[in-house]
């Protein structure tokens, strides 16, 4: 994953190449955490979905574990935006009345 | 093998930070999101939130953080009597 760690610059680097070297790290942290949080939320969320709505497991989901689970998921993603939303701006609030 | 320039080592640097302290708030409201999920959504989840499920999820939030505001200053509290009482240091 952490190509970049590798890969070293050659001595004929270029300021050129160099910052293209950079976006490239950047680029690649960015999308790693990017992809931890998106694996977090579908764990999460996948673990809740399933305790909530398969109770009582049969030998395949039926089409209302189904809908509860689609519902669940959503509503799942909504909470997280939610407490996001909330959680920044009280972090936000805070920042501005310690300076 | 080369190294970046300074300039760009420090750019990084500050790069890394950043995306280090973001990363940390994520994970903060994954704990959040699960933890207000089990104590706000308590019926079988439909296509929008029941009555007063948002406004839980929200008071949650703002509620976990003065919780954790009241404890530490009730530790300083605390500390600070022990201080002026001579118990302990």
């Amino acid at each position: 994953m952490s190509d970049f760690l590798k890969g070293s610059l050659s001595s004929s680097t270029s300021p050129a190449d160099m910052a293209v070297k950079k976006e490239q790290i950047m680029n690649s942290v960015r999308q790693e955490i990017a992809l931890i949080n998106a694996q977090e939320l579908m764990n999460k969320s996948t673990d809740r979905c399933f305790s909530k709505c398969v109770t009582k497991p049969g030998s395949s989901l039926s089409n209302s574990e189904q809908t509860c689970i689609g519902n669940c998921m959503d509503r799942y993603f909504e909470a997280f935006n939610i407490v996001s939303r909330t959680y920044t701006s009280r972090a936000r609030t805070a920042r501005l009345e310690a300076q | 093998m080369e190294k970046f320039d300074e300039a760009t080592q420090k750019e990084l640097a500050t790069f890394l930070e950043r995306e280090q302290a973001q990363a940390k708030a994520h994970s903060t409201i994954h704990t959040l999101t699960t933890m207000c999920w089990d104590k706000c959504i308590t019926g079988t989840p439909s296509t929008r939130f029941a009555r007063g499920e948002e406004s839980c999820l929200a008071n949650c939030v703002e509620r976990f953080l003065d919780t954790s505001l009241f404890m530490v200053k009730r530790i300083e509290q605390q500390r600070e009597q022990a201080a002026f009482s001579g118990v302990g240091a």
